[in-house]
């Protein structure tokens, strides 16, 4: 008998497809600890994108133009609605909100060094407006967040513009109790916490609920602001529809829109991972609601959520925004999951490109804590030339593409440039399939 | 999201200047609904007869001869008092099932906004001004009234999407806030038999009340249930025949200013739409407590289906 | 006394007019006629000036005030005085929800009532009500002191960090994470002067102090269900 055993072909161990490895040991994990993970960064889940379109670059039935030498312009003014002052940027690539606080302070300066040799704004974040920030900004847009950390007049006056942050791709409709953000000295006194604590945020603003109130808002902070700059309405997007259309009868001048894959900030990973739209889905819908009410290019949109390059700032830009917003491609410019501290990650459980536990404030990197021997890994003005070098190819590249579609400006880029590789892309970003005319769900056909 | 107004007498030498009232108090709501606006005001009896308000896309051709057409269906006298897009038919009491079946044959695209033997809806897309002078609703007299401004969340600028909602005889309803599970509640009350004309969320309420009021509850206990079954933000201002309610959710985020004088009652979602009613200065004025039924009535001794709870 | 007809002259023209009024100011004397509860009355000052409001206010009554002393001959709307930095406001009516909403310092005095979310989030800011306060008041509160002469509704506290609430009457309940805490001498002196200063005739003595229990302030899995 025992020879013949060895003889029966064995079954291989299958694993399961739905209990896999790290969902085990995600349940391993909630058991022995009693709390959800919490994490920075946005989706990483693979979503419908950017990658999934291509322009249809001119050949004879249309005329390109000359690459660096016939003009493709990359202006844009945000703000034209109401605001005395709109803000003139050079390029339609500009840096999110993100908090002083989840970045150390050389990381703000040089994000605000890199935007302003680069002709774009920064933005702040949870946690109020810091000295070193304002002072290396020459465009910095001021966030108004249901927190209202550090939140004072004299900051909001010297903002360039204000950004009324109801949601955020990473968790819309969130906000409830970051446990795990510890707060540290300087952070606790910007922030009047005591310290040490976690992070607990409230998911609505302590003084306003739905479109009627914030219309109302708006005129309160326009009233302290001399209707100087321009008022953004900041939101996850969901509805996109429904919501741009909202911000707009408010009175925004601006809507930022911030798909699922954006996201510095901490949350639970079970929303970032399921709450929310692909940013790929979410721009035809805003642009719509523009367009129904004829506002389009009056009030502009601002995309966010996982732009990486140029070709996603072109697509972004075809599809009907007015600009862009990156926030983790910034961070990864500045030198954020570089493999040179590939040991140190090690050591944190991790490896470099899945560094995420931003919050938690041991980033070998020293651009997302408040250590100063770890903040003091981040050269400003060295991580600031980065981020300026990689905004600059970012925009050669939206050129390239613009160019090569015969356009002289970003904003002439259209959705008749583009086609979609896959069904679900086509249907998303209502483009045809490529190689057709059809997209799902066009009528028609 | 929107603007939310309502008036109700106590002192009857108002009754001519209700209209006027109402419509200063509704215009004054048009930052927070500029997309469509609507009334309800509780008028004249119309002795013993029903009131049934139509809207039509194309008054010109449907109201022509209506009330003759119907009169002849029915077989009774009906009369017809137009009002631009709008016209009030007067139909015998008992008799409205019948002109409703009648009228969806005879004059399929007219719409019902109202019926009852006081209450005449008025609601249109536009500005508050603009839909008011249409319908010179400040000429308007009447015991009682409510009013609403829209600011339109996730369903249509329509018509049918404006508030007042009528969800049975002689009672109407406008909300402001934005209910969470009015989807699941609409398949609901529609597997019931309710009709719901519209996917906006504030239909669903109005006839969730109208159902729960079907089944016997009084309109309080119509109310108060609300407050179990329905889920997300609200404030709602119901008319009846004899009085009118309020109610809010448990979080009570959207606005609610209440003012009583020995006059009226009067409800808006700001302080600002009140400021102009006579003897404001002096009114006892408040806000209505969170999951808290309110009713205010003409009738000394409400019947089971008026009292509040 | 310089007088200001809103209805007339419009809401620009009014806190444009506020707002520039300097530090070294002589016109320190300011008043508003017919406000009809209109929105953001004398927001962003930022001056040692004394504004009169004859009437009653609409949303965001000296919102971010910053030094200005603002009276109110009315009621107001909500998040009157919101995120307000110094200075002082006072109300002779009641208060909407959200009075003195996040703000970082000054005087917030409402000689009624207020309603729901009354010092939400407050970072700072001293709010005496004489009369009662709504559901939620204090959520989220992180600093300052909020007097209470009458009674609180639901769920006081909910979520507080460290800022000190003091009531005289009852408490319909207290939110998680706030109890009841010992009334030591320094926190009647702190009382005493605010009572004086809103123009409250109440005894330190009478009040009950309310404050974090700080459960919340780490978490622990025994305390999930008050999250």
């Amino acid at each position: 008998m025992k020879d013949m055993d060895d003889q029966i072909p064995r079954t291989l161990p299958i694993q399961s497809a739905t209990f896999t490895n790290p969902i085990n040991a995600e349940i391993r994990r909630a058991a022995a600890t009693g709390i959800y993970d919490i994490r920075g960064g946005g989706a990483k889940r693979k979503v419908p994108h950017f990658d999934d379109l291509l322009f249809l670059g001119a050949s004879v039935s249309r005329y390109p133009l000359e690459g660096y030498r016939e003009r493709c312009d990359t202006s844009v003014t945000l703000g034209t609605r109401f605001a005395k002052k709109p803000i003139e940027l050079d390029i339609p690539i500009t840096i999110a909100g993100m908090s002083f606080g989840a970045l150390s302070g050389p990381a703000k300066e040089a994000l605000g060094r890199g935007a302003s040799a680069a002709g774009t704004s920064t933005t702040t974040g949870d946690g109020g407006m810091t000295p070193e920030e304002r002072g290396h900004s020459s465009k910095l847009v001021y966030q108004y967040l249901p927190s209202r950390y550090g939140m004072n007049p004299n900051d909001l006056r010297k903002a360039d513009a204000i950004e009324i942050v109801v949601g955020q791709g990473a968790k819309p409709g969130g906000g409830g109790m970051l446990l795990g953000q510890k707060i540290s000295d300087r952070v606790a006194e910007m922030r009047t916490l005591p310290k040490g604590i976690d992070q607990r945020s409230a998911c609505r603003h302590p003084d306003w609920t739905g479109p009627d109130d914030l219309e109302i808002k708006i005129l309160e902070l326009r009233e302290i602001t001399d209707w100087q700059v321009p008022i953004y309405v900041k939101v996850g997007a969901t509805r996109p529809y429904y919501d741009t259309a909202l911000a707009v009868k408010a009175g925004a001048d601006v809507v930022v829109m911030d798909g699922m894959q954006g996201g510095t900030a901490a949350t639970q990973d079970v929303f970032i991972e399921h709450v929310g739209l692909p940013t790929l889905s979410c721009i035809r819908p805003a642009v719509q609601a523009l367009q129904d009410l004829g506002v389009h290019r009056e009030v502009q949109l601002v995309i966010s959520g996982g732009i990486r390059t140029g070709a996603d700032v072109a697509k972004a830009l075809a599809l009907g925004a007015d600009a862009v917003a990156i926030g983790t491609a910034a961070l990864v410019a500045l030198g954020d999951n570089d493999p040179k501290w590939e040991a140190e990650y090690q050591k944190l459980g991790t490896t470099t490109g899945a560094y995420d536990d931003w919050h938690e404030g041991q980033d070998p990197a020293g651009i997302t804590t408040q250590d100063p021997d770890l903040a003091a890994r981040l050269n400003p003005v060295e991580a600031g030339r980065r981020l300026r070098n990689y905004l600059k190819v970012m925009t050669l590249e939206a050129q390239t593409i613009a160019r090569a579609c015969g356009h002289n400006h970003l904003h002439n880029l259209e959705p008749e440039d583009l086609c979609a590789l896959t069904m679900e892309a086509a249907a998303m970003a209502r483009v045809p399939l490529a190689g057709t005319s059809w997209y799902p769900g066009k009528e028609g056909f | 999201m929107c603007g939310i107004v309502g008036l109700f007498l106590k002192d009857q030498s108002l009754a001519p200047q209700l209209g006027n009232m109402l419509t200063d108090m509704l215009i004054t709501m048009t930052d927070r609904g500029p997309d469509s606006a609507g009334i309800a005001v509780y008028g004249e009896e119309s002795g013993g007869k029903t009131k049934v308000t139509l809207q039509s896309p194309n008054p010109k051709d449907d109201f022509a001869s209506l009330a003759e057409e119907l009169g002849q269906h029915l077989g009774a006298v009906v009369s017809q008092t137009d009002n631009d897009t709008h016209t009030v038919l007067d139909v015998p009491a008992g008799q409205f099932e019948a002109a409703r079946a009648a009228l969806a044959e005879i004059r399929p695209s007219v719409r019902i906004m109202s019926r009852g033997e006081m209450l005449e809806i008025y609601k249109e897309v536009g500005l508050p001004k603009d839909v008011a002078a249409r319908f010179d609703i400040s000429s308007l007299s009447g015991t009682h009234g409510i009013g609403h401004t829209r600011m339109a969340t996730e369903s249509a600028v329509t018509t049918m999407g404006a508030h007042p909602f009528n969800t049975g005889p002689d009672q109407c309803l406008v909300h402001n806030g934005s209910l969470s599970n009015h989807n699941s509640l609409r398949r609901k009350l529609r597997r019931e038999g309710v009709v719901i004309q519209t996917e906006n969320d504030t239909e669903v309420g109005a006839a969730y009340l109208t159902w729960k009021m079907m089944n016997g509850a009084s309109l309080g206990e119509a109310l108060e249930s609300s407050l179990e079954d329905l889920d997300g933000f609200f404030t709602f201002v119901v008319g009846t025949k004899d009085g009118f309610g309020v109610v809010r959710d448990p979080i009570a985020c959207k606005p609610a200013v209440m003012a009583e004088t020995d006059q009226y009652v009067a409800f808006g979602s700001e302080y600002r739409a009140l400021v102009n009613l006579p003897g404001i200065e002096d009114a006892r004025v408040w806000e209505p407590e969170p999951a808290t039924v309110y009713f205010w009535s003409h009738n000394d001794s409400p019947t089971t289906t008026e009292k509040a709870a | 006394m310089q007088t200001y007809d809103l209805e007339a002259n419009g809401l620009r023209g009014l806190n444009a007019t506020l707002q520039s009024q300097s530090t070294e100011t002589n016109q320190t004397s300011w008043e508003v006629v017919n406000p009809k509860g209109s929105h953001a009355i004398a927001v962003g000052l930022d001056a040692p000036i004394e504004v009169t409001v004859k009437g009653s206010t609409g949303y965001y009554c000296a919102g971010m005030n910053q030094q200005a002393t603002v009276k109110v001959e009315g009621s107001v709307g909500p998040g009157v005085a919101e995120n307000m930095m110094s200075g002082q406001v006072i109300v002779d009516g009641d208060a909407s929800q959200y009075a003195g909403a996040t703000g970082h310092g000054g005087l917030l005095v409402i000689k009624g009532n207020a309603s729901s979310r009354c010092g939400i989030s407050m970072k700072g800011i001293d709010i005496v009500v004489h009369g009662n306060i709504g559901h939620m008041s204090a959520f989220m509160a992180q600093a300052g002191n909020l007097v209470v002469c009458g009674d609180a509704g639901d769920a006081l506290g909910d979520s507080l960090y460290e800022a000190r609430l003091f009531v005289r009457g009852s408490v319909k309940s207290l939110g998680a994470d706030c109890v009841e805490k010992e009334m030591r001498p320094e926190h009647l002196e702190i009382l005493k002067d605010l009572l004086d200063r809103a123009g409250a005739d109440a005894s330190p003595e009478e009040f009950k102090r309310y404050g974090s229990a700080r459960q919340l302030y780490n978490f622990d899995v025994d305390n999930a269900a008050a999250y």
